[in-house]
């Protein structure tokens, strides 16, 4: 591990100067000969019947090339997870996204004039926004055909007995915390564009998250469109931000298909930004109730969790998040008996979808506040407390995940050293410190059949290396890290390795980037490529240098014997000689790397990643007793990642995580009254800005994991996960009061001081 | 109506037939193909389409069109001199300023603004310069020590 070259090192992201100089081309810059550009018609109400829709007119307008409506679909082609959204629709809007018209047109500008041409009629619904009204007995039905708006998605774990639990413990204590709408705010809007060739295969020029699944979502669309066995090719523009907004497929996309098939042309959509904030699918709200017990000496009994999820009007992979909630709910601290129960329930409300941490920082918002009230019952210091229950190395959860490597402990003790805790806390005098812990799997997550990410390498004639991962970038830097792998295993520079990761006609399979996998998995990929490329080398040059391959070594992109260092050549002179001979070759890898984690079985148990990141957040907060402003004083981020392949991604990852994650505990908020989103802006809707960037310590805590690259372990997610709690807590301890619905704004500590004070 | 104007544009001078209506982005993006600024709100809000003009930092989704008569105007492609990056495009670079990238052109000009105003800003005044360039990705801290480190190595 000393003799680390590439790997380990600060190296700055490698698509980093096409970024700079504005070379970066993003799904905004993309344009092909004849292209027309589509807009889409959404609802006026978020629940209502349509009494009439009349596109003549539009269609009339000079430079329309098509108007199309739900009658333009296949019939009964629906998308999402439980297909229970027709990309076009009919008969009843059930969303204020619901997309009811489009237009393909010459420019922008007339498909936008077109839309205000296309007549609606509506009879109003009186809606459903209350995801607790929805639950009732005899409300009103979402979907007229389900038989009730709670999803037959039964999400349930049950660990020992919690009953038992409770009798026996010393202290309980039970509270109810909720969390709100927040949304991606990638500066890159969404967009796409859809291009036939003239067999009718589908070229996808996307911003996806998810290259490989998305080609089969489209091919399963143009199954319905009646073109069978057609091929679907999906070219990534550069993506200008992910957090996981991109990982599923929208109706966007499946009307841009249907306008390209109708004009023959190439039809590209790009979203506004009001639209990317009304119509793309935010992090869901949560309210949960959760119940904590321990014994008298502070070791935890039991969890117990109910959870109510707004699902809004569709399913999509919101809908899931609970079983990655059951990650920290289960395993977050040894907790011996658990119990969840959650419920995602329709409603007229926006529909959700993966937003980075996926379901864990709503969970462990409520673990974590809950927990510090644990503490203050049994009479225990908060992070003594944690100190007490940590996770650690060895262990089996009881959800049956096999920690490996850990080092939640190390990074409790970081927290509590850097923010001085014992002098900071329980001062009473309008400063206070809290602090908060993770868990988030770091291996993978077995969500699909297969948690894999396939990777090919060629060798050119002059020693540089091309890389075809599956794996994308989406700006957290898999691109460089792949190329430091791969550049380590061979023994060369990094600039003679390039990375292609954005067409699935050339780049293998990988389920996406999600779950902080990518660093694990693809890497892990690259790493048993770049092995067998590196053989096939040594191989082929100890033939060349009349050596033993086992005694030749490549450094610095020469190839030399250990024995005899009169005996080396220039690895694209050996190259050269291997592929121009009689009989020669070019040197080519391939490597698919599927983890050994499980899926969950039926009582949602396995091991769901091979291994799993743990970190600890601290912060020392001041609270003005006057305005309620909350200021952050120091703030602590302590992460276990196994080992940093590029500390300078990981701190980037870390800050820009932290920073989201402030914005989510302190003021991001999606304004929703009766199913309309009132704060679509960025005026209105305010993500943090560089007046906003607290003092913030990434501290890298490094543990070796043995079935990382490297020893490394995910970092994607983990940088908001503990950041809302651990500031709710030391809000608590600089004023002694608990903001247990997020986002902690000054009017709530203000009515909450009021109330205090009464 | 079209209308004809000219204006220096990274160094060159530019005559150019506009509609009224445009945006100087619109302009700059669909008629004369610099790609390098970037919309991200089309309202002035987050920045990403910054450039410079007349030595500060302008908007140009919401800067109109005939208004560029007679500028000097600077975007993302016209820094690097020769083949060689701005110390400004370096300094992103190498200290993990860039991450999606999309609000790197415009947090790149609005640094470029204040440096050629301000010879040594503060911290405060490298903050005030790129409030308004919205970033979600890198949390600005690197942004920050980016423009820090160019300011300081003058």
């Amino acid at each position: 591990m000393d003799n680390l070259k590439v790997v380990g090192k600060k190296i700055p992201k490698i698509d980093a100067p096409l970024k700079a100089t504005g070379a970066a081309l993003y799904i905004q810059d993309v344009k092909i000969p004849g292209m027309l550009h589509g807009k889409i018609l959404y609802s006026q109400y978020p629940h209502a019947r349509i009494i009439k829709l009349d596109t003549s007119k539009a269609e009339k307008l000079p430079g329309v090339r098509a108007v199309v409506t739900a009658k333009d679909m296949p019939p009964n082609f629906r998308i999402g997870i439980m297909k229970d959204n027709p990309p076009l629709k009919s008969g009843k809007v059930l969303s204020i996204r619901d997309e009811i018209a489009a237009v393909a047109a010459t420019t922008p500008e007339i498909a936008e004039e077109a839309l205000s041409l296309i007549e609606v009629e509506y009879e109003e619904l009186p809606g459903i926004f209350d995801p607790l009204e929805a639950m009732k007995e005899g409300a009103m039905l979402i979907h007229e055909e389900a038989k009730s708006n709670i999803l037959k998605m039964p999400w349930r774990l049950i660990c020992g007995d919690v009953e038992k639990a409770k009798q026996e413990s010393a202290y309980i204590v039970e509270d109810t915390f909720s969390t709100q709408w927040v949304t991606h705010c990638c500066l890159g809007t969404s967009g796409c564009v859809a291009h036939f060739d003239m067999h009718n295969n589908l070229t996808m020029y996307s911003n996806t998250q998810i290259p490989s699944l998305a080609q089969n979502d489209f091919v399963e669309a143009l199954n319905a469109f009646g073109l069978k066995n057609r091929r679907v090719r999906i070219i990534q523009a550069v993506i200008g931000g992910g957090f996981g907004s991109k990982l599923d497929t929208y109706a966007y996309e499946y009307i841009a298909i249907l306008l390209a098939l109708k004009t023959r042309k190439p039809v590209k959509i790009i979203f506004t930004r009001e639209e990317e904030f009304f119509a793309t699918s935010p992090r869901q709200c949560t309210i949960t109730k959760i119940s904590h017990g321990c014994d008298k000496d502070g070791r935890l009994t039991f969890r117990d969790v109910e959870m109510v999820l707004d699902n809004g009007a569709y399913t999509s992979w919101g809908a899931t998040t609970p079983s990655v909630m059951m990650l920290p709910i289960s395993s977050l601290y040894k907790v011996p008996n658990v119990r969840y129960i959650a419920k995602c329930v329709y409603t007229n409300n926006t529909y959700c979808q993966a937003m980075r941490g996926y379901g864990n920082p709503q969970a462990t918002f409520a673990i974590e506040s809950s927990l510090d009230q644990l503490a203050e019952k049994a009479g225990i210091d908060p992070l003594e407390l944690r100190r007490i229950n940590a996770n650690e190395p060895g262990e089996i959860t009881p959800q049956r995940f096999k920690i490996t490597s850990c080092g939640m402990k190390e990074c409790i003790e970081e927290v509590y050293k850097r923010l001085n805790w014992k002098e900071k806390r329980g001062k009473d005098n309008g400063r206070g410190v809290g602090m908060a812990s993770l868990i988030h799997v770091g291996g993978g997550a077995r969500v699909y059949k297969s948690d894999g990410c396939g990777t090919i390498i060629k060798m050119d004639d002059f020693g540089k290396v091309d890389v075809f991962t599956g794996a994308s970038d989406i700006g957290q830097g898999s691109d460089t890290v792949i190329a430091q792998i791969v550049a380590e295993v061979i023994g060369i520079p990094i600039e003679d390795v390039n990375v292609i990761n954005n067409d699935t006609d050339i780049c293998p399979w990988d389920v996406g980037v999600h779950a902080s996998r990518t660093t694990f998995v693809a890497g892990n990929a690259a790493l048993g490529a770049a092995r067998k490329i590196r053989e096939q080398i040594l191989e082929a040059a100890g033939k060349i240098l009349d050596e033993d391959p086992a005694d030749l070594d490549i450094k610095d992109g020469m190839v030399f014997s250990t024995k005899n260092k009169e005996k080396s050549t220039p690895l694209g002179k050996a190259l050269r000689k291997i592929h121009y001979t009689l009989g020669g070759k070019m040197l080519m890898a391939e490597y698919f790397y599927d983890p050994a984690n499980e899926n969950f079985d039926k009582e949602f148990k396995g091991n769901l990643s091979v291994s799993y990141a743990y970190g600890a957040h601290g912060v020392e907060v001041e609270v003005d007793r006057e305005t309620g402003k909350v200021k952050i004083l120091n703030y602590v981020a302590a992460h276990d990642v196994g080992k940093a392949i590029n500390p300078l991604l990981l701190e980037g990852q870390i800050y820009g995580g932290g920073l989201q994650g402030i914005g989510y505990a302190l003021g991001e908020k999606m304004v929703y009254q009766n199913g309309r989103l009132m704060n679509g802006n960025f005026l209105d809707y305010k993500i943090p800005t560089a007046k906003d960037v607290p003092p913030i310590q990434p501290v890298i805590v490094e543990t070796d994991e043995k079935d990382g690259p490297f020893g490394a372990k995910g970092i994607g997610e983990p940088g908001l996960v503990p950041t809302a709690p651990a500031i709710a807590n030391a809000i608590y301890d600089a004023i002694g009061v608990r903001i247990k619905d997020l986002p902690i704004t000054p009017e709530k500590i203000l009515a909450a001081l009021k109330a205090k004070d009464k | 109506m079209k209308k004809e104007i000219t204006f220096n544009l990274n160094n060159e001078e530019t005559t150019v037939e506009v509609d009224p209506k445009w945006t100087l982005l619109y302009l700059l993006r669909e008629v004369l193909n610099l790609t390098g600024t970037k919309e991200g709100c089309g309202y002035g809000e987050c920045g990403a389409c910054t450039v410079i003009i007349d030595g500060k930092a302008v908007n140009s989704c919401i800067f109109p069109v005939l208004e560029a008569e007679g500028k000097n105007i600077i975007t993302i492609e016209g820094l690097a001199k020769d083949g060689q990056m701005h110390p400004l495009q370096k300094a992103f670079i190498e200290k993990g300023a860039v991450q999606c990238g999309f609000c790197t052109p415009g947090m790149i000009m609005s640094a470029k603004a204040l440096l050629d105003e301000k010879k040594n800003p503060t911290d405060e005044d490298i903050k005030e310069a790129i409030e308004g360039n919205l970033c979600r990705c890198t949390g600005y801290v690197m942004i920050i020590d980016a423009i820090k480190s160019v300011a300081a190595g003058r």
